[in-house]
């Protein structure tokens, strides 16, 4: 497996490093079921990996192998060139790795301004009584932490909403929101799990134009799921292709849609 | 102003002092609620065994002396010394938070994802179990709480109050510890909202009460903030069995105040920490007001055992989720 990759500059003028996080057979099992079979794939720094397949076929399983929610029975996960050990998803999260959910997780009852302030908890150092006093260092990292929330806030135009409690948005914002929660941590890997599902055509539009901007203005790197093939191929640079748990494909969008596997896996129609 | 109407007053002061105790009982039960969705029906003995460990470690007593006496043939009671009150309130924070990081280590930590009824059940359990357990480490007896607070009515306020309704007026009869107890319950009330708002491990709580599965996304560890949980809730029963256990001494009846506070939530909501306090007023006065108007002239009197669930009852016809409650809606 080729671990040390070169670093290229895309067609866009964006760099693309080493590997980021690397994915070394795994294998996951619910009982009797393998939802992941023996999978390697890797990510690399400042990319956008795109992770598709069919419904059942493993990709949501894979994005909470990597996010921690799920410990795969075989294999190695190594992130940032060290092998990461089995981890809680809270720990996870403390490394750097930032996801949103297919069905939204987010904070109801609290505004969008809260809901995007959490995000900041694990750059919060201060002690709980100096928080409290409201004082000195705390005041210094309350106002650093509001900037950079701000400023993602702005990114993704959410302004006008910031103080509207979260229960009350409807669905694309509220997937914007998670997102802006998310990058609020300033994420060294961000996943994203379905973030156009359930998006008519202009929230998709508007979806995809974001996660293009974080990618090229913050160097972010992501990692996402979808089963929309036509989204997909436009955002990323690399694609792995999953069905019944298996790797079926995996390289640039171009590679991926010639390949006679994925064709079958998508259209479920013979060749000969 | 009448004589009658000045004493009206006094029902609803009193009243409302009242019902400052009956809300650090339901606060208890909230911070708990909200943070984890477990009903904790230990809180009431929670509030028990924290004043019991108070006064055990003020007089110097030997935990579980008698368990000891009984094994080994000895006759241990007291220590010889005795602890100043501050001190042995530290150490008896300390046991609190001790017990909520056993209780979560190993009860809950167990029984995660199990359904709320096997939550609420294990904490009857556990009801029992610490009610056991203090009566084991301490003994059953009745005790004093020797905390120096002020007992009996106010004379100051009686005096300074005696000249508004003429000459059948006596001024405001007023407990001076009922006077602290607001007092203490404000600071503890202020002190756990300024917690929740501006804190980091408060924000981290309101969003683990609100959902868990993006808690940890954001990188909170559930197990941490639920320990902290059961801490803030055993130091609120330390408070409530304070103030409780200096009105009518530290026994094992205690443990029932928390079948007070259950109308109180209703009327508050499960979830609201405003809601505990204001459902807590509106219980106190209204029973109160309702005896002084009602109960006692027409209905014979005592009926503040049964005016605060006759009202949980109405509530419950008529708005289920409480005043601050959340709204249940079930999406299809």
């Amino acid at each position: 497996m080729k671990d040390t990759v070169e670093p290229y500059t895309t067609p866009d003028g964006r760099t693309i490093g080493g590997v980021l996080m690397d994915m070394r057979n795994i294998t996951l099992r619910f009982g009797g079921v393998e939802a992941i079979k023996d999978i390697s794939l890797n990510i690399r720094e400042g990319e956008i990996r795109a992770i598709i397949g069919p419904n059942g076929a493993g990709k949501s399983s894979m994005l909470n192998v990597i996010s921690g929610f799920y410990n795969p029975q075989e294999g190695e996960v190594w992130f940032r060139g060290e092998k990461r050990p089995p981890m809680k998803p809270y720990q996870v999260a403390r490394l750097g790795i930032a996801r949103t959910f297919q069905n939204i997780a987010l904070f109801e009852g609290m505004t969008v301004l809260d809901n995007v302030m959490t995000g900041r908890l694990t750059h919060m150092k201060s002690n709980m009584l100096a928080q409290a006093i409201w004082r000195g260092k705390a005041e210094q990292e309350e106002v650093a932490n509001r900037e950079v929330v701000e400023k993602i806030i702005d990114f993704l135009e959410i302004q006008a909403i910031r103080k509207t409690p979260v229960g009350r948005l409807p669905y694309g914002l509220k997937k914007r929101v998670e997102l802006a929660r998310a990058l609020a941590a300033e994420p060294k890997l961000l996943l994203l799990d379905e973030p156009m599902a359930g998006m008519n055509v202009e929230e998709k539009e508007d979806m995809s134009r974001f996660i293009l901007d974080v990618n090229d203005e913050f160097g972010t790197t992501i990692a996402l799921i979808e089963h929309d093939m036509g989204v997909v191929m436009d955002l990323s640079d690399r694609v792995v292709v999953m069905d019944y748990g298996r790797k079926i494909g995996d390289g640039t969008p171009d590679e991926v849609r010639n390949n006679e596997q994925v064709i079958d896996a998508y259209l479920g129609v013979a060749h000969d | 102003m009448s004589a009658d109407f000045l004493y009206g007053i006094e029902v609803i002061i009193n009243g409302l002092m009242a019902g400052v105790l009956y809300a650090l009982v339901a606060l208890g039960f909230v911070l708990i609620f909200k943070a984890s969705g477990i009903f904790n029906y230990a809180q009431g003995v929670m509030a028990l065994f924290a004043a019991l460990t108070l006064v055990g470690i003020m007089e110097g007593q030997v935990p579980f002396g008698h368990l000891i006496n009984a094994i080994f043939g000895t006759d241990v009671h007291h220590f010889g010394w005795e602890v100043p009150a501050l001190l042995a309130i530290a150490f008896t924070v300390l046991i609190m938070i001790g017990f909520a990081w056993a209780v979560q280590r190993f009860v809950f930590r167990h029984l995660v994802g199990q359904e709320p009824i096997i939550l609420f059940m294990a904490t009857i359990g556990l009801a029992y179990f610490l009610e056991g357990v203090g009566d084991l480490m301490w003994g059953s007896d009745i005790k004093t709480l020797a905390l120096g607070l002020p007992q009996g009515g106010s004379l100051a306020v009686e005096e300074w109050t005696a000249g508004l309704g003429g000459d059948d007026f006596y001024g405001f009869f007023i407990d001076k510890l009922d006077m602290v107890a607001t007092l203490v319950a404000a600071v503890l009330v202020i002190s756990l909202v300024v917690f929740a708002q501006y804190t980091k491990q408060g924000r981290a709580m309101r969003a683990v009460a609100d959902d868990h599965q993006a808690a940890l996304s954001v990188g909170i560890s559930l197990n941490f903030i639920w320990v902290l949980v059961w801490s803030l809730a055993g130091i609120v029963a330390l408070v409530a069995g304070v103030m409780w256990g200096a009105k009518s001494g530290v026994q094992f009846s205690l443990s029932l105040i928390a079948l007070k506070a259950l109308p109180v939530l209703m009327l508050g909501g499960f979830t609201s920490i405003p809601g505990a306090i204001v459902g807590g007023l509106i219980i106190g006065v209204g029973e109160k007001l309702f005896e002084y108007t009602i109960g006692a002239p027409y209905l014979g009197g005592a009926t503040e055992n049964w005016f605060a669930y006759m009202l949980a009852l109405i509530f419950l016809v008529f708005r289920p989720q409480g005043l601050f409650g959340e709204k249940i809606i079930e999406r299809v």
